[in-house]
């Protein structure tokens, strides 16, 4: 049966990749009129990097293993 | 009324970008195919309704804790936040944690040696059959209710924030809900919750570690609200000696008594939509971690949801006010709070990580609601009252038609839920009509061998009656708040308190006056059931780490220092 914990790592997986695309794509494409205050934090990239690499791990420790 | 104006004013807070809308694809997707995952584990009644009983205490634990995570969590209370300061933090802390020791500590052993499928399934063992009745239809009742105010505040963080009419939201959640939790079951529910979990606090931990940054620390924010607010939004205790002198309009006998002994151990450890998540564990001393764990969880959780709404009051450039006045002004009501700082925050990607923690939060709490429906409805109404000789492949397809048509239910009574001015208060008296009450009975159940059927039953319908006839005397003469809350100026939260300590009051005093006027029950008949009358099954020669008290130790001491730091 599949961990529910590689299920919780796939989505921190797939989530954090997409907000860390976002992020390093507003990184060098800045828009003109910011629409989030602390904008010059960029904190969709070292957010969704920390789900990235979190739910990496969880997705190798608890991935699916034939017996 | 609310609902046609709600429906005509499309008003949209923010504009999902395409990234955002990928990751919120993603979690319907995710979150179908776990139930179609699942679907084949789910052939038995024990699998269907019990999880197979074989959860860890972790995940135990955490379905615990997120079953009470859903819309109202999220929302309500960052909107009673912004209303009545870091008071709201009392349904946190004092309002949840000694409760959910005690179920750990003195409750659970019974209910899971009892191996009874629910909290009514247990009254029928220990008070007989009208008890269970009693309890399950309004059990039954409570929890379709509840969905729909889950559907309802879901329904209406879409409109706020996506612009997507009421109706579209509410059908689009019920449907997938129904998908996950008639394929899967309570197994189904609780992986979804789980997964909540951690999105929830993927999603809204940015909020205050960046509203703090932009605040400029604890210290400075409590200076922003007492020089724009008052001091007493930011002091737990201090401001509870008198009615009047604090934002909730509430005393500390209320809180402590009210909410801390009564609401809450009610709430915590016998409504059955949290207490199944534990049923589910897989042993003794996983049943008795999953609620510490919880405990040690929910302790953190204002900061996701409290402090949002403490930092909308100092940051937001709008002020927030009442739901009437918004609908007439056009601006944003209280449980708006934390969309705006969502808004406020988050960019492409997190928005959508957020949008998502919430819709999350708002399913899980419906599908939690549904299958606890779905279990009394079945084993505690349907197979002693109507079809008591099914086999148990019949009870697993009642469970998933009863699944369809309890979302179907709650989506009518999301609707209704329209019409009431405040989400909250609304909940927090259904609350007290029947889950204060409860507790009484089942406490009285376990601790007292000399309470008898007859007792539990009369005492638990007199509680309940005294408790919808004190809100129903106020709603018809709101000056009867001086009698029932103890004080004119008493909110309705701290009605609710008051409201829940009288009907406990009254449930106790019937089932003693009952029972001991009545035959008692044989000692044999209370093996398992009863303190004094049962062998408590040891967790096993384990090290002292591992030993559920030791862990409750712990909770207990973050506990106190916690509310002497913000006192």
């Amino acid at each position: 049966m599949i961990s529910i914990w590689f299920f919780i790592g796939l989505s921190l997986l797939v989530n954090g990749a997409l907000i860390l695309a976002a992020g390093l794509y507003q990184l060098v494409n800045p828009p003109e009129n910011a629409t989030v205050v602390l904008f010059n934090l960029h904190a969709n990239v070292w957010w969704g990097a920390i789900l990235f690499v979190l739910g990496a791990f969880y997705c190798l420790y608890f991935r699916p293993k034939h017996s | 009324m609310n609902l046609l104006l709600a429906m005509l004013v499309p008003e949209r807070l923010v504009h999902l970008s395409a990234v955002d809308y990928a990751i919120i694809v993603f979690y319907f997707g995710l979150v179908i195919a776990i139930g179609w995952y699942l679907k084949g584990r789910a052939n038995t009644g024990e699998d269907f309704f019990m999880a197979g009983r074989e959860m860890t205490a972790w995940v135990a634990g955490l379905s615990f804790l997120s079953a009470n995570l859903g819309a109202l969590e999220l929302m309500g209370w960052a909107g009673s936040a912004y209303q009545y300061g870091i008071l709201a933090t009392h349904w946190y802390w004092i309002g949840a944690i000694p409760a959910m020791l005690f179920l750990a500590l003195v409750m659970m052993p019974f209910y899971y040696i009892s191996k009874t499928h629910s909290v009514p399934g247990y009254l029928k063992l220990r008070f007989g059959e009208s008890s269970r009745a009693l309890s399950a239809v309004s059990f039954a009742f409570m929890t379709v209710l509840m969905s729909g105010v889950n559907m309802f505040a879901m329904a209406k963080v879409m409109q706020i924030v996506l612009g997507w009419p009421l109706s579209f939201s509410i059908w689009v959640s019920s449907l997938t809900v129904a998908v996950y939790v008639t394929l899967g079951g309570l197994r189904s529910a609780i992986f979804n919750e789980v997964l909540q979990f951690f999105l929830i606090w993927a999603g809204a931990l940015l909020i205050p570690i960046l509203g703090l940054y932009e605040a400029g620390g604890w210290g400075n924010l409590k200076l922003q609200i007492a020089h724009n607010f008052s001091a007493q939004y930011v002091h737990l205790w201090s401001g509870l000696n008198h009615f009047g002198t604090n934002p909730m309009g509430i005393h500390w006998t209320g809180i402590v008594f009210g909410l801390g002994a009564v609401l809450s151990m009610g709430y915590w450890t016998t409504d059955f939509l949290v207490v199944q998540r534990i049923l589910a564990a897989k042993d003794i001393r996983s049943a008795e971690m999953a609620p510490i764990i919880g405990a040690g969880f929910k302790m953190m959780v204002p900061f996701i949801v409290i402090l949002p709404g403490l930092l909308g009051l100092a940051v937001l450039p709008v002020k927030l006010v009442p739901e009437p006045i918004a609908i007439a002004t056009g601006g944003h009501t209280y449980n708006d709070v934390l969309p705006l700082m969502l808004a406020r925050y988050c960019g492409p990607g997190l928005l959508g990580l957020g949008i998502t923690a919430l819709i999350a939060g708002f399913m899980s709490g419906m599908a939690g609601n549904v299958s606890a429906f779905t279990t009394v409805w079945t084993y505690d109404i349907y197979r002693p009252l109507i079809n008591p000789r099914g086999s148990d492949h019949h009870y697993v397809n009642m469970g998933r038609w009863t699944t369809i048509i309890g979302v179907l239910i709650s989506v009518g009574t999301a609707y209704l839920v329209m019409q009431f001015a405040s989400i909250m208060d609304y909940v927090q008296a259904l609350f007290s009509f029947f889950i204060a009450p409860l507790f009484g009975t089942v406490l009285l159940g376990m601790l007292w061998k000399r309470a008898t059927g007859p007792g539990g039953f009369w005492g638990l319908l007199c509680g309940t009656l005294s408790s919808i006839s004190m809100w129903g005397w106020v709603k018809a003469d709101p000056s009867a708040l001086r009698y029932v809350a103890l004080s004119a100026d008493a909110k309705a939260l701290a009605q609710d308190m008051y409201q829940a300590l009288w009907s406990f009051i009254v449930c106790v005093t019937v089932t003693v006056v009952v029972s001991l006027s009545t035959q008692p029950k044989p000692d044999a008949e209370l093996a398992g059931l009863v303190y004094g009358m049962t062998e408590v099954p040891s967790v096993g020669d384990v090290p002292i780490y591992e030993k559920p008290l030791f862990w409750a130790a712990i909770v207990v001491v973050v506990f106190v220092i916690l509310n002497i730091i913000f006192w």
